[in-house]
C-alpha cells in the first residue's frame, strides 16, 4: 500500500463523489424547495446519455453533442415537470413516490423502444483520452481529471449561484421556508419549473459525463440512485454544501473500502475470513456510514431546513 | 380353408400392431420458452427469442408434418416470476415441452415445476452444476453447457501457456464465485488476487488502480452484462490492456461487442461455440441470421436454435408426437440433428459432450470487431460433475 | 355504509368461488396467480399498519419476506420440516428482526426514516448473497412444504389456496381490530399530530416499535406462505425494488383503510399479468397508469368504493 497508490485511490474517490455531487444537488434542491420526492431523476440522468450519445453521433462533434445533449435534458426535464410533477407539489409523499416511479417505468421502457435493451456504445474525442501524471509514478485517464475538474467548476458555480445572486437567495429561502416565499409575491411557479429544470440539467450533465466510462442501458439511473439519496441523507436534504460533502465523503469512503477493506481486515482477522466478509463489508459500507451519521445528527450533516 | 384363417391372423396381427405404435400425430405442438425480455438483461432475451424465430423459418413452422406454435414469456430475471410464467405455460397454455431460461436460479427453481408436471425441458443457456450432477433428471436436456466448462477451458489454456501471476476478478455472487472454480481447476498457476465487487457495480476505477499496483502477467475476470461493458472499456481507458492482457468468460460476446467496439480488441475468451465456427449447420445459422435480423448472433442464440432442432429431431422420431414421454427422451437422446456445433453427443447427464475453443476479438476488415476462433482447447471436453448423476443409459 | 359492506363481501365469495370457477373453466392457473397476488396482499396489509395508520415509511420491508422464507428454508434444509416449527420461527424470527431495526429506525423521522429501513433491507440482501451454505444468490430449494401434520396439504393447490385466502382475511381482521382499539388510536394520532400526542401524554415510541414488530411479523408470515408457493427462495425476495413493489400496493390500493392494500395487490399484479403477456414492452403502459392513478385517484382505489368518507 503506497502513497501513490493511496493517492490514486483518493482520485478515484473524488472523482466518483464529483458525479454524485451533481446528482445529488438536482435532487435536494428539488427535495428541499419543492418538497418533492422525485424517483424518476435517476431517468433524467438516463435521458441526459442518451441524448448526448445521439447529439454527438448526428453532428459528429463532441462539443456540440454535449450542448444538444445538456439542452434537450433541460427541455424534458421542463415538460415532466409541467405536465406530470405540477400537481404532486400539494401531495403526500408517498403519493410523489408511486408516481414518480410510474415515470421511471415509462421513461426506462421509452428508452428501450427507441433505442433497444443493448448498451450503446460511446468513445471519447482523441483529445479526451490517454492519461497524465498529476504526481510522479502516477498514471490518471485524462478524461476522469476532466470529470473531477467540471464537477468542482460546476459546485463552485453552483455556489455563486446560490450565495450571491437574487435566484439563489429565492432558492435558500424557498429551502428554509417554502409558504413565507410564496406569501411575499414570488411568482413560486416560475421558481419551480427553474429550480427543476436546473436539477434535471445537472442529471443530465452527470450522465453525458458517465456515458463514456458506464453502460448506457436502460435503467442505468436506478443503479446509481440509490446512492444518491444516501448522500443527500448524510449531507442534509436543501443543502448543496451538504450534497457536496455528502457524495465527497460517500464517494471516497465506497472507493478506499473496495480498495482496502480486505488487505486491511485480512491484518485482524483470517486470510479465508476476509476474502468472505471483505467484499461483502464493502458493499455495505455506505448504508453503515449513513447509519453512523443519522444516529449522531439525525438531520443530516448540514440541514438547510428551518422547521 | 387355411387361408381364411392366416388372413384373419394376419389382420389381427397387423390390428395389435397399429396399437402398439406411438400414438398419432397431434394437431399441434405448443412449446413454453421462458427468457428475459425486459429490463437490461433482455437484450440476451432478444438473441434467444429471434433465433428461436430463425429455427421456426428454417423448420416451416412444423416438426414432423405438424404445426409448431412457441410461446414466449418473461421472467423479469426474478425467480418466482419465472415460476409463475412456468405454471402459465404449463396449466393455462398446457404446452408440450419448456425451453429456454437464462439464469441459474431461475432455472433450479423451474425444473422441478416442470418435471413434477411430467413435461421435458430442454434448457438453452443457464449451466447450474446441480443440474449436471446429483439434481440431473430425465427430464431435463441441456443444449449449452455447465457454467464451470467456459472458466475451465480458459483454466486450461492459461496454464498451459505457463502464464503466472493472474489477477483475478468477479461479481460477489453464486455464479461468480463458481466461474472462479472452474477456472482454479485447471489452472494451477500462481494467482496475485481474487477479487470479488459488488454485483451490478459500474465503476472499477478503485480495482483497477489496485490492479495495476500489483502488476499482474494477466488478468482473468467473469463480467457478464453491463458489468462487462463497463469493466473493459474502463480497463481500456486505463491503458492497461497492452500492458496485462485480458482473458474473460461469458463477459466480451455478441451482447457486448456492440457497445465496446475497438475498446473490445485483443480481448480474449474460452466458448464451446463462434459465429465463425466451420460448420455447415452455423454457418447457415449465422448467415440467415445477420440477413434476417442485421445483427451477428451470440452463443446464447446459437444454444437456443440448436434447441428448437434438437426437438425437432425428437418430434420426427416420433412421427409428429411428443405424447409419449419415454420415446420422445430414447429421442433425444440420440440427438440426431445437426447440431450448431458439429458432431452432437450427449452425456449421461443429458448435458453436451463437447469442443471448447480460445476466441480473441479482433477488428476485420471493414472495421467491425469480431471473436475469431484462435484454437481449439478442449476436445470431447465433459464436465465436472457428471459422475455424481445416477442416471445410466 | 351498507353499500361498501356489500361490495366487500362480493369481493370475499368471488375469491372463494376462484377454484371452483377456475377448475370449471380448466384454467387451474388461476388459482396460483390469485393465491399469490393473495401472499402479497397480506405482506401489503401488513405494510399497512405501519405506513397507512402509523405515517412510518418502511422502504424496507420486503427484508421480512426474506426473514421469513429463509426460516422455513433454513429449518428445511436440516431436515425440520414441520409447519408449525417453521411458521411459528418465521414469524418469531421476523419480529426479533423488526424490533432491531424498529428500535434504531423508528427514532427518525420522514425521509430518514426511510433510508435507514432502505440501508438494513440492503445489508440483510447484501448478507445473504454472501453465505454460500444456503445458495448465496442462486438460492435454495424447498423440497419438501411444510408439513402440518396431515391436516393441510399444501402441496394441494386448492387446499393451499383457501388456507392463504383465510389467513389474509384473518391479518386484515386483526388490523382492523388493532386500528380501532386503543393501541391503534395512539398510532394514528402520532401519525397525524405528534406533538399533540406527547402533550396528552402519550410517548409514540414504544407503541410505534410495537406496530413496527408485529408488522414485521405478519409480513414474515407472508414469507413463510411465498416460500411455500414458489417451493424457491432467493435473496432478491428482499430486493429494495421488491419492498417498492409493496408500498405501491399500499399506497394505490389506498393507505389507511382496510381493504385497500389487498385491492392495491391485486389491481398492480394482476393488471402486470395481463400487459406482460399482451406485450414486452408492459412498462411504458403500466408507469403512465400508475401516474394517472395517484393523479386521479387521491384516496388510492379504495377511495372509490361508497361510504370511504372515513376510514374503514
Amino acid at each position: 500500500m503506497t502513497t501513490v497508490l493511496v493517492f490514486e485511490q483518493l482520485l478515484n474517490g473524488l472523482q466518483f463523489g464529483v458525479m454524485l455531487f451533481l446528482m445529488a444537488a438536482g435532487l435536494t434542491l428539488v427535495f428541499g424547495i419543492m418538497n418533492l420526492v422525485n424517483l424518476a431523476h435517476g431517468s433524467l440522468y438516463m435521458v441526459g446519455a442518451y441524448l448526448t450519445v445521439a447529439a454527438v453521433q448526428w453532428t459528429g462533434s463532441y462539443p456540440l453533442g454535449v450542448l444538444l445533449g445538456l439542452a434537450g435534458t433541460l427541455l424534458v426535464g421542463m415538460l415532466v415537470e409541467v405536465i406530470a410533477l405540477r400537481t404532486l407539489y400539494e401531495r403526500d409523499h408517498l403519493d410523489q413516490v408511486l408516481a414518480t416511479f410510474g415515470l421511471i417505468l415509462f421513461f426506462n421502457e421509452l428508452i428501450a423502444i427507441l433505442w433497444g435493451r443493448a448498451a450503446l456504445y460511446t468513445t471519447l474525442p482523441s483529445y479526451l483520452q490517454g492519461h497524465i501524471e498529476i504526481i510522479p509514478g502516477s498514471i490518471y485517464p485524462v478524461y476522469r481529471a476532466v470529470v473531477i475538474g467540471v464537477g468542482l467548476v460546476v459546485g463552485a458555480g453552483l455556489w455563486y449561484v446560490v450565495a450571491k445572486t437574487r435566484l439563489g437567495m429565492l432558492i435558500r429561502a424557498g429551502a428554509s421556508n417554502r409558504t413565507m416565499v410564496a406569501a411575499l409575491g414570488i411568482n413560486i411557479r416560475l421558481l419551480y419549473t427553474v429550480v427543476f429544470g436546473f436539477g434535471a440539467a445537472l442529471a443530465g450533465l452527470a450522465g453525458l459525463m458517465a456515458g463514456p466510462i458506464y453502460a448506457v442501458q436502460p435503467g442505468m439511473g436506478e443503479l446509481i440512485l440509490i446512492q444518491v439519496f444516501v448522500v443527500i441523507v448524510i449531507g442534509g436534504i436543501g443543502s448543496i454544501r451538504g450534497a457536496l460533502v455528502g457524495a465527497l465523503v460517500v464517494g471516497i469512503v465506497d472507493t478506499l473500502g473496495r480498495a482496502f477493506l480486505k488487505p486491511l481486515l485480512g491484518h485482524f482477522i483470517s486470510p479465508p475470513a476476509a476474502e468472505a466478509a471483505g467484499p461483502a463489508l464493502a458493499s455495505m459500507l455506505i448504508y453503515l456510514l449513513m447509519a453512523l451519521v443519522l444516529a449522531v445528527r439525525p438531520e443530516g450533516l448540514f440541514p438547510a431546513r428551518s422547521g | 380353408m387355411r387361408t381364411p384363417i392366416r388372413f384373419l391372423a394376419a389382420a389381427v396381427a397387423a390390428a395389435s400392431l397399429a396399437f402398439a405404435l406411438p400414438a398419432a400425430a397431434q394437431q399441434k405442438i405448443k412449446i413454453g420458452f421462458i427468457t428475459t425480455l425486459s429490463g437490461p438483461a433482455g437484450i440476451i432475451g432478444k438473441h434467444m427469442k429471434d433465433s428461436v424465430e430463425l429455427a421456426m423459418d428454417h423448420l416451416g413452422n412444423k416438426m414432423g408434418g405438424v404445426p409448431v406454435e412457441v410461446i414466449f414469456g418473461d421472467d423479469q430475471f426474478k425467480t418466482d416470476v419465472g415460476v409463475q410464467v412456468a405454471e402459465e405455460m404449463l396449466k393455462k397454455h398446457q404446452v408440450d415441452i419448456m425451453s429456454g431460461i437464462i439464469w441459474s436460479n431461475v432455472m433450479m427453481a423451474v425444473v422441478p415445476v416442470v418435471t413434477g408436471a411430467g413435461k421435458i425441458m430442454v434448457g438453452t443457456n443457464a449451466g447450474a452444476s446441480p443440474l449436471a450432477g446429483k439434481a440431473c433428471h430425465e427430464q431435463y436436456f441441456s443444449t449449452s453447457w455447465n457454467n464451470d466448462q467456459s472458466p475451465e477451458a480458459m483454466g486450461k489454456f492459461m496454464q498451459e501457456q505457463g502464464i503466472n501471476d493472474v489477477y483475478v476478478l468477479a461479481p460477489n455472487y453464486q455464479a461468480g464465485k463458481d466461474m472462479v472454480v472452474g477456472f482454479k481447476r485447471y489452472f494451477k498457476g500462481r494467482i496475485v488476487e481474487e477479487i470479488y465487487t459488488t454485483p451490478g457495480q459500474q465503476d472499477y476505477q478503485a480495482e483497477i488502480t489496485q490492479l495495476r499496483a500489483k502488476n499482474p502477467k494477466a488478468t482473468f475476470v467473469f463480467y457478464p452484462g453491463g458489468m462487462g461493458v463497463q469493466f473493459v472499456r474502463q480497463y481500456f481507458q486505463a491503458g492497461l490492456r497492452e500492458r496485462v492482457p485480458l482473458y474473460s468468460v461469458f463477459t466480451v460476446d455478441e451482447t457486448t461487442l456492440p457497445a465496446l467496439k475497438e475498446a473490445a480488441i485483443g480481448q480474449y475468451e474460452a466458448r464451446f461455440w463462434s459465429p465463425d465456427l466451420k460448420v455447415p449447420a452455423s454457418e447457415k445459422y449465422v448467415a440467415f441470421f445477420r440477413k434476417k435480423f442485421g445483427y451477428t448472433p451470440s452463443f446464447y442464440g446459437a444454444q437456443s436454435y440448436d434447441g428448437m432442432m434438437l426437438i425437432d429431431s425428437a418430434v420426427r422420431a416420433n412421427k409428429g408426437s411428443l405424447k409419449n414421454n419415454k420415446a420422445v427422451i430414447e429421442a433425444l437422446r440420440k440427438a440426431n440433428y445437426d447440431s450448431i456445433r458439429g458432431p452432437f453427443k450427449f452425456n449421461v447427464n443429458h448435458h453436451p459432450i463437447e469442443d471448447f475453443y480460445l476466441l480473441r476479438a479482433e477488428q476485420r476488415p471493414g472495421g467491425d470487431v469480431e471473436m475469431r476462433i484462435q484454437r481449439k482447447v478442449f476436445e470431447k471436453h465433459k464436465d465436472a460433475y457428471y459422475q455424481d448423476c445416477p442416471m445410466k443409459w | 355504509m351498507r353499500a361498501r359492506t356489500l361490495i366487500l363481501a362480493a369481493c370475499v365469495l368471488l375469491l372463494l368461488a376462484v377454484p371452483a370457477l377456475a377448475t370449471l373453466a380448466k384454467q387451474p392457473y388461476y388459482i396460483d396467480l390469485i393465491r399469490r397476488v393473495m401472499i402479497f396482499a397480506i405482506a401489503a396489509v401488513s405494510l399497512n399498519l405501519i405506513l397507512g395508520y402509523g405515517g412510518l415509511v418502511s422502504f424496507g420491508h420486503a427484508a421480512y419476506l426474506g426473514v421469513g422464507g429463509y426460516s422455513v428454508g433454513i429449518l428445511a434444509f436440516y431436515g425440520f420440516n414441520s409447519g408449525w416449527l417453521q411458521w411459528s420461527v418465521a414469524v418469531l424470527a421476523s419480529a426479533l428482526v423488526a424490533l432491531v431495526i424498529g428500535a434504531i429506525s423508528v427514532r427518525t423521522r420522514g425521509i430518514y426514516f426511510i433510508m435507514i429501513t432502505l440501508a438494513f433491507t440492503q445489508m440483510l440482501f447484501y448478507l445473504g448473497n454472501s453465505v454460500e451454505e444456503y445458495g448465496g444468490d442462486d438460492g435454495m430449494r424447498l423440497k419438501v412444504k411444510s408439513q402440518f401434520s396431515g391436516l393441510i396439504d399444501l402441496g394441494d393447490p386448492v387446499a393451499y389456496y383457501y388456507l392463504v385466502l383465510a389467513l389474509m382475511l384473518a391479518c386484515m381482521y386483526v388490523v382492523h381490530r388493532l386500528i380501532n382499539s386503543r393501541f391503534g388510536m395512539v398510532i394514528r394520532a402520532a401519525k397525524s399530530n405528534e406533538a399533540r400526542s406527547r402533550a396528552i401524554g402519550f410517548s409514540p415510541y414504544p407503541y410505534q416499535l410495537a406496530a413496527f414488530v408485529i408488522s414485521g411479523a405478519l409480513c414474515g408470515l407472508a414469507g413463510a406462505l411465498l416460500v411455500n408457493h414458489t417451493a424457491y427462495i432467493t435473496p432478491a425476495f428482499m430486493d429494495w425494488t421488491r419492498s417498492g413493489e409493496i408500498m405501491f400496493m399500499v399506497i394505490l390500493g389506498g393507505m389507511a383503510t382496510v381493504p385497500g392494500p389487498a385491492l392495491g395487490a391485486f389491481a398492480l399484479l394482476i393488471v402486470e399479468d395481463l400487459l406482460a403477456g399482451w406485450t414486452q414492452h408492459w412498462q411504458v403502459i403500466l408507469g403512465p397508469l400508475l401516474v394517472l392513478c395517484v393523479l386521479f385517484f387521491r384516496r388510492g382505489l379504495a377511495g372509490l368504493l361508497p361510504g370511504s368518507g372515513k376510514d374503514g
